[in-house]
């Protein structure tokens, strides 16, 4: 088994920690991961891409191949589009449905979706709505990762025992509220 | 043996401490930062290893140096770019006696993620005439540092550890081996192999080149140089992380490759030799200057086919990734889900929303904007982003301090309104010196020392010296009293701001300003290691 992920938003959206709770959850199956990440100046308001493998064999590369990708897991619908050409032909886009403009070119938003819907495999995610459910406006990261799990080769209990290792510094009420947002995002 | 989640950087440091590490000296600088940041944390929670940023890349250097004098195994970490401040220390300390082992840890940044050039520190490596590793994995570079101490102590001479961002910044699990104790203090045996005065370094020299054949003989032996030959009529020389590209297609070729990997320099000849003559075409995959390649292709007339980056088979600019290979290893491109044909606007990186620098150019900008003549020399440092739009105030960024004494040759030129623009934290680093120049000849140039109490650039390390004592600084070298300014980095102050810069861009002599306020990163992280504390 090899499950390639392309991890994509803007500095400061946190998609490492997208990345973080996948890794750990893979880790947790004793799976081999690799996680590169995006450090100094890329960080700022830029985009940001990072490179998820995991796999029960060797691993070689950081990253990952054009053409290669079972996923592209996106914080944000443009940045979703910036790397589709690492997905594979049968491989799924998931992306937070939101906008983040921080450009002025930026694209009307209704192409940006209407393309990401012509991919054969596809998925926008209301991110917006579920942190306002999950009464925690810091939870689009875990619903995005909670709308990814079902494709995921890790088991949704495994993310969910990842976010109580990631907060571990932090309350219940917290750790709670970020796995009600996996729970939300895996419901769609 | 345990298990970790290790980022390379980090992998390297725990390595370091594992070998029995005394102490650590380096300047921030990505994608290197990560070694020291570990290596601190590590201090907090063990009390050791000494883990200490410097003012500059020399100064660490030095500072390690001192410590290997004493006997210490110890590492100095920067970005390659650090290693041309260190250049003078580095050469030379090539033509010590060392004794405490002594590593260098460089990291590079080919394709340019957050660096101005894509220099290869091997080249540094083969100039200074010392042995350098170059680690392919996490595991790997965790187990080379022990393996770099004991060398540098085998052979008497510093040690280079290469790392490349992509392996600096990605994170995998690591089994480490248990820790090494530390070496005791003892000062080097004999000192005169620590002078070098042109008869003592004479001695030196000859002696290094003698090391430098037990150097090539390694080469020959070690396992960081593993060769297979499988009766192929192509050979693949793969070296840094071209290894992993290469294993990554390796499946999806129709034939078998005689292979040969290098980790370590100087160059196996032999090996090399060996590969060569069992093949009849030779691939080159190495991340970074094509220097393998050239030292095969030489000047006179090659008798067997060379692919690499020189031939044009492999892209010269760049890192190298799965794809960019697979043209040389015969292999068509991968197919992949349709490409969007949409346009994309790029999204480049910005200074943060709030920072403090934005408010600084602005009024930069507006007093720029009345002038015939004028110029914004800038530098390293997060305001370097000042010169995208819509700020695009900095016109020049070159190197670390250069704002400074390029304002000053520009001015003695004859160039009107000329300024500099740079940060606290690059002010010590190598600005000092370029004002104690400005004063020495009295220019007529306007520094602005944009303080925000840290080094912004690579995550908000602390600045070497609380940056309030910046003003002393340039009173204590001489600039006059009525022309050292510290005023707020804040839109209110726009107009009293502006007024300022004009009123000391018309003094024709030295002049300094330090816009102060706090970095908004740099506070985010201070209140959350607070609030984690309680
Ligand atoms: S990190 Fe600090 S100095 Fe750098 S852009 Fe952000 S606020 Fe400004």
């Amino acid at each position: 088994m090899k499950y390639d992920i392309i991890l994509c938003g803007v500095g400061g959206q946190g998609v490492l920690s997208v990345a973080a709770a996948i890794a750990t959850a893979a880790g947790i199956e004793n799976l081999n991961v690799r996680q590169s990440e995006v450090h100094g100046m890329a960080q700022r308001g830029g985009a940001v891409l990072s490179h998820l493998r995991i796999s029960d064999t060797e691993i070689h590369s950081d990253l990952v191949a054009e053409g290669s990708a079972d996923m592209v897991l996106s914080m944000e619908p443009l940045e979703s589009l910036r790397y589709i050409s690492f997905l594979k032909p049968e491989g799924i886009v998931i992306s937070a449905q939101e906008p983040f403009i921080n450009i002025p070119n930026y694209p009307e938003l209704d192409k940006i979706h209407t393309e990401i819907k012509k991919m054969k495999n596809s998925k926008l995610v209301d991110t917006a709505h579920i942190a306002k459910e999950s009464q925690n406006p810091r939870a689009s990261n875990m619903a995005i990762v909670g709308a990814a799990s079902r494709y995921l080769p890790v088991k949704t209990e495994s993310l969910k025992k990842a976010v109580a290792i990631l907060f571990k510094n932090k309350s219940d009420e917290i750790i709670n509220k970020n796995i009600r947002a996996i729970e939300l995002g895996g419901s769609i | 043996m345990e298990t970790y989640a290790l980022l390379g950087d980090e992998a390297i440091a725990l390595g370091a401490v594992d070998a029995g590490l005394s102490a650590a000296y380096g300047y921030p600088g990505t994608p290197s930062t990560e070694i020291m940041e570990y290596l601190q944390q590590i201090e907090k929670k063990e009390g050791k290893p000494l883990a200490r940023w410097s003012a500059n890349e020399k100064t660490a250097y030095e500072e390690a140096l001192g410590a290997s004098f004493y006997g210490k195994r110890t590492l100095v970490t920067m970005k390659h770019v650090g290693l041309n401040v260190a250049a003078d220390a580095f050469m030379n300390s090539a033509l010590l006696d060392i004794r405490g082992g002594l590593v260098i840890a460089i990291a590079d940044d080919p394709g340019m993620h957050s660096s101005q050039n894509e220099q290869d520190s091997r080249y540094y490596a083969e100039f200074a005439h010392i042995p350098c590793f170059e680690p392919v994995n996490q595991q790997q570079a965790y187990d080379v540092m022990s393996e770099a101490f004991d060398l540098s102590e085998k052979l008497h001479v510093p040690v280079m550890v290469r790392l490349v961002t992509r392996l600096s910044h990605s994170r995998a699990a690591i089994k480490t081996s248990s820790r090494k104790k530390e070496n005791p203090g003892v000062k080097a045996p004999d000192v005169k192999q620590w002078m070098l005065l042109p008869a003592l370094a004479r001695k030196q020299w000859h002696s290094l080149l003698k090391k430098e054949k037990e150097m090539k003989s390694i080469s020959e032996t070690t396992d960081w140089n593993p060769m297979v030959i499988k009766n192929s009529k192509i050979g693949v020389i793969t070296s840094g992380l071209g290894k992993n590209y290469f294993l990554e297609n390796l499946d999806q070729c129709s034939q078998e490759f005689n292979h040969l990997h290098i980790g370590y320099y100087p160059l196996p000849y032999d090996k090399i030799n060996k590969i060569a003559s069992s093949s009849e075409t030779l691939i080159v995959i190495e991340e970074g200057e094509p220097l393998i390649e050239k030292q095969l292709r030489g000047i006179l007339p090659l008798t067997i086919d060379v692919k690499g980056k020189l031939s044009g088979a492999i892209p010269r600019e760049g890192e190298l990734t799965p794809d960019t290979i697979r043209s040389v290893l015969g292999l068509s491109p991968k197919a992949s889900a349709i490409s969007s044909s949409m346009p994309l606007p790029g999204r480049p990186p910005q200074l943060c929303k709030g920072c403090p620098h934005d408010d600084t150019y602005t009024f930069i900008k507006e007093v720029v904007s009345e002038l015939k003549e004028s110029a914004v020399m800038s530098d390293i440092g997060c305001y370097a982003l000042g010169a995208l739009p819509p700020l695009q105030v900095p016109e020049t960024i070159v190197c670390m301090g250069a704002s400074i004494t390029m304002a000053k040759g520009a001015a003695e030129s004859g160039m009107k309104n000329v300024m500099a623009v740079l940060g606290d934290s690059t002010f010590f680093h190598s600005g000092l010196t370029g004002l104690v120049d400005c004063v020495a000849d009295n220019v007529p140039v306007t520094i602005l020392v944009l303080d925000n109490s840290t080094v912004g650039m690579t995550g908000g390390q602390e600045t070497i010296l609380p940056s309030e004592r910046i003003k002393q600084i340039a009173l204590g070298v001489g600039v006059h009293p009525d022309h050292v300014h510290v005023v707020n980095a804040h839109k209110n102050d726009h107009d009293s701001n502006t007024a300022l810069l004009r009123k000391e861009l018309n003094f024709n002599g030295v002049s300094l300003i330090i816009p102060v306020r706090e970095c908004i990163e740099y506070f985010r992280k201070k209140r959350k290691a607070e609030k984690g504390d309680n």
